[in-house]
């Protein structure tokens, strides 16, 4: 208990921020920070396994999250029939075709040795394969994004339930990983950064220029959710008796009829909103929870052990026998895949999909700072990065707009340094961000709660 | 005549964007490269940094401006770079002191400093943000064209015409002097070569006399001039925007590694590379083979490669394969 005691003091001081929150601004924004907390902290987890276990640097957390975002899409929406009977044999036979290029690239590989040849042939395969896909698929892409466009315009996705996306983003993250860690896993440190940062843009760039698959910038929206709809829960008479109910006190003290039933229902009305986000609270608490559970368990098995002795000396751990390229590529899947998780998570809270909204910025760098200043290598210490960085994220605007206003208190209110500081109040975030984490890295090098590791 | 036009067609679209944009790039390459030779680091700051001075360039111009003084024909920024550079160094040589010396004098490893300079990067981006906002912003005063696209045409009776902006022109011929000088420090001079024994040993560089602050601190101060004049030249060229420079740092990355890290010469030429090969694939060549072709074998599509959409997915692609196939850099920088 007393070793744990730090771990619990800054836990409660983080859910005392957000009560605080509640409190003071509205429960309805301290769940919803609460909830993209969650979020945060399910992504961080991926990071750190790949960074905190591993020591691989994993720039490309951006691409995991869009993949995620994708998967959410394509289990979710229904399927649009008619853009499948104009456009779906082309795409299914173009599918065919790279699987095709993929295998024949395999045998070459395989059966020959290498070189000058086997190289032009390689490029050749590939080459005349992409003219072929591109032949038989731009067809196929033009008719499917003729299809209504305003609505449409894609081949929609399986209509089932969104919850599978969870499941289905990670394997698409980690499908992802795999191929990137194939390629790239065998770079130095920062080249790995750079490369797995540039491959994420690429993916971007296929979400968001891809009409067909996924709409591109025009975004969808609407998605099925896992929890009621505000306006169902407000005809509901349960929850108008469980509303009632909890403001039993405050209603009493109403006479009249007609304005006791207005004050109710407003109270429904926001009572609906905060019951849907508490419903998404306990889905991503439950996802948060296996994760940290199995993460705890893996981290104190005797593969943590071995993932460490790599990190710390992968010539010393190769020399023992073990596999360190096997064993780095599968902690890239693996991390990955709880990013592919996190982004599908995201997606079905928001209830849309925008490609356009995914910036290195707020995906990659922020979970990264999340990572470092919460402590790397430890799970608990990386969900509480999530929970600190992602709540000051959110609440530096109202920091900043304080703050100014306490500074300049002696200016008056037309002042332009005023007016101008106030105006760009938004950015201080990213001043916020970066300040914490170089204080961070130079005085508490190892984050917050800093990686503990007991010989039990 | 068909085949003139053709090869006009191709110099207005292609060439001349492709030069300038490069030219660019290459600036910004070579500052990457420089940090990464000498301070041993990969620093994501970089299209920030190069954000902040063309910041310090544009409220320069802003002030000239407001005084009056102009350079007639050339825009106003050209006399606002000097001070900008200033501005530039004095903030490098802050951030030097206060973030990056802490983890020279501990050895850190290059990750720590890349993350490092991840946390200088959000606050530079947050200042830039602050001071001047995220908008766009265009401080190109002077004149725009020096031929005009109608001009070529009524003097060459060509049905193509070639725009050269005057832009184009100035960011060519400032990249040439800047980089000529700095090659010339970087080979002829005392400092410039005990910089490069610097980046190749550091060890027997220090044994022979060689004194690492002051090799520290002119590795930043040429990283702020190419820093500020780089991004003055994007920004003169196209417009401001933060968020754009931030981007930029991609294929800036993607050229210094294409061209070999560490190796000034070879970023100089992998700002080249990325720029011809990003608009050469994704450039609609229809027109060009209408001229070039008899008129029965025509093209029907666009014969674009890939869409515009693709353009950074080029060089991220052509950097993918450079990695992969020759690490070290098609120009042999450090190997990685």
């Amino acid at each position: 208990m007393k070793k744990n005691l730090n771990v619990i003091a800054a836990y409660s001081i983080m859910m005392g921020l957000i009560i605080l929150v509640g409190i003071f601004q509205s429960w309805n924004i301290a769940l919803s920070i609460f909830n993209l907390c969650l979020i945060s902290a399910v992504m961080t987890m991926g990071a750190n396994i790949q960074w905190g276990y591993a020591g691989l640097i994993n720039f490309g957390i951006m691409g995991y999250t869009a993949l995620g975002g994708l998967a959410a899409v394509l289990i979710s929406v229904n399927p649009v029939q008619e853009a499948w009977s104009v456009g779906g044999s082309n795409i299914l036979f173009s599918l065919f075709l790279i699987i095709g290029i993929v295998l024949a690239v395999r045998y070459v590989l395989k059966k020959y040795d290498k070189s000058k040849l086997r190289t032009y042939i390689i490029a050749t395969i590939i080459i005349t394969g992409i003219i072929l896909v591109r032949f038989v698929s731009e067809p196929g892409i033009e008719a499917i994004e003729e299809v209504n466009p305003a609505k449409t315009g894609f081949l929609g996705g399986f209509g089932l339930p969104i919850i599978f996306s969870w499941i289905v983003g990670a394997v698409f993250a980690g499908g992802l990983a795999f191929i990137i860690g194939k390629v790239a896993l065998g770079l130095r440190a920062d080249y790995l950064a750079i490369a797995t940062l540039l491959i994420s843009e690429i993916v971007i760039a296929i979400i968001k220029h891809e009409d067909w698959l996924t709409r591109g910038v025009k975004n969808v929206i609407g998605l099925k959710r896992p929890a009621p709809y505000e306006v169902d829960l407000q005809q509901t008479d349960w929850f108008i008796n469980l509303v009632e109910k909890f403001n039993f006190s405050k209603l009493n003290l109403i006479q009249d009829f007609s304005e006791r039933q207005s004050a109710l229902n407003q109270l429904v009305i926001e009572g609906s909103s905060i019951f849907v986000k508490l419903c998404y609270s306990g889905l991503f608490l439950v996802v948060v929870i296996i994760l940290l559970i199995l993460t705890q368990k893996a981290l104190y098995s005797p593969w943590g052990r071995m993932m460490r002795a790599i990190r710390d000396n992968e010539e010393a751990a190769n020399a023992m026998g073990k596999n360190v390229v096997k064993q780095h590529l599968l902690i890239f899947v693996l991390g990955s895949a709880i990013v592919g998780i996190a982004g599908a998570m995201l997606v079905t809270q928001d209830g849309l999909f925008t490609p356009g909204s995914y910036r290195p910025m707020r995906y990659t760098f922020l979970i990264w700072v999340m990572v470092i200043v919460g402590g790397s290598g430890n799970n608990f210490g990386a969900i509480l990065g999530g929970f600190v960085v992602w709540f000051l994220w959110i609440e530096a605007a109202p920091i900043a707009l304080f703050v100014i206003n306490l500074t300049t208190s002696g200016l008056a209110d037309t002042h332009f340094l005023k007016q101008h500081l106030i105006e760009s109040v938004p950015y201080f975030r990213f001043l916020m961000m970066g300040i914490g984490l170089l204080l961070i890295m130079r005085y508490r090098p190892k984050g917050i709660l800093p990686e503990k590791i007991e010989i039990k | 005549m068909d085949f003139i036009n053709a090869i006009i067609l191709l110099l207005n679209y292609i060439f001349v964007p492709a030069l300038t944009y490069g030219s660019q790039l290459a600036l910004g390459a070579i500052f990457v490269t420089l940090i990464y030779g000498i301070l041993r680091f990969a620093n994501f700051a970089t299209g920030d940094m190069m954000s902040f001075g063309t910041m310090a360039a544009i409220l320069f111009t802003w002030y000239f401006q407001s005084l009056g003084v102009s350079l007639g024909v050339l825009p106003t920024a050209l006399i606002a770079i000097p001070f900008a550079i200033i501005f530039m160094i004095f903030y490098m040589l802050l951030i030097d002191k206060f973030v990056f010396k802490y983890y020279r004098n501990q050895k850190s490893p290059p990750v720590q400093l890349a993350m490092v300079s991840i946390g200088v990067m959000f606050v530079t981006q947050a200042v830039v943000r602050i001071i001047i906002g995220p908008s766009d912003r265009r401080f190109f005063d002077g004149e725009k064209f020096i031929i005009k696209a109608g001009e070529f045409k009524e003097i060459t009776g060509l049905n193509e015409g070639l725009a050269i902006k005057s832009t184009q022109i100035l960011t060519i011929l400032v990249t040439l002097i800047l980089v000529s000088t700095l090659f010339w420090f970087l080979n002829k001079t005392k400092t410039g070569k005990s910089m490069k024994a610097y980046s190749d040993n550091e060890d027997l560089a220090l044994l022979s006399g060689i004194d690492p602050k002051k090799i520290v601190m002119i590795t930043w101060i040429i990283a702020g001039i190419l820093a500020t004049i780089g991004g003055t030249l994007y920004g003169l060229d196209k417009s401001f925007k933060p968020f754009t420079y931030f981007n930029n740092m991609l294929p800036i990355f993607a050229a210094a590694i294409v061209g070999g890290i560490g190796n000034p010469f070879g970023a100089f030429l992998g700002g080249y590379v990325i720029a011809f090969s990003e608009i050469l694939l994704t450039y609609a060549y229809k027109k060009f083979f209408m001229y070039v072709l008899p008129e029965s074998m025509e093209p029907d599509g666009l014969v674009q490669l890939l869409s515009t959409d693709y353009k950074f997915a080029v060089s991220f692609s052509i950097l993918v394969i450079v990695l992969l196939y020759r690490p070290s850099g098609i120009f042999k920088g450090k190997v990685l």
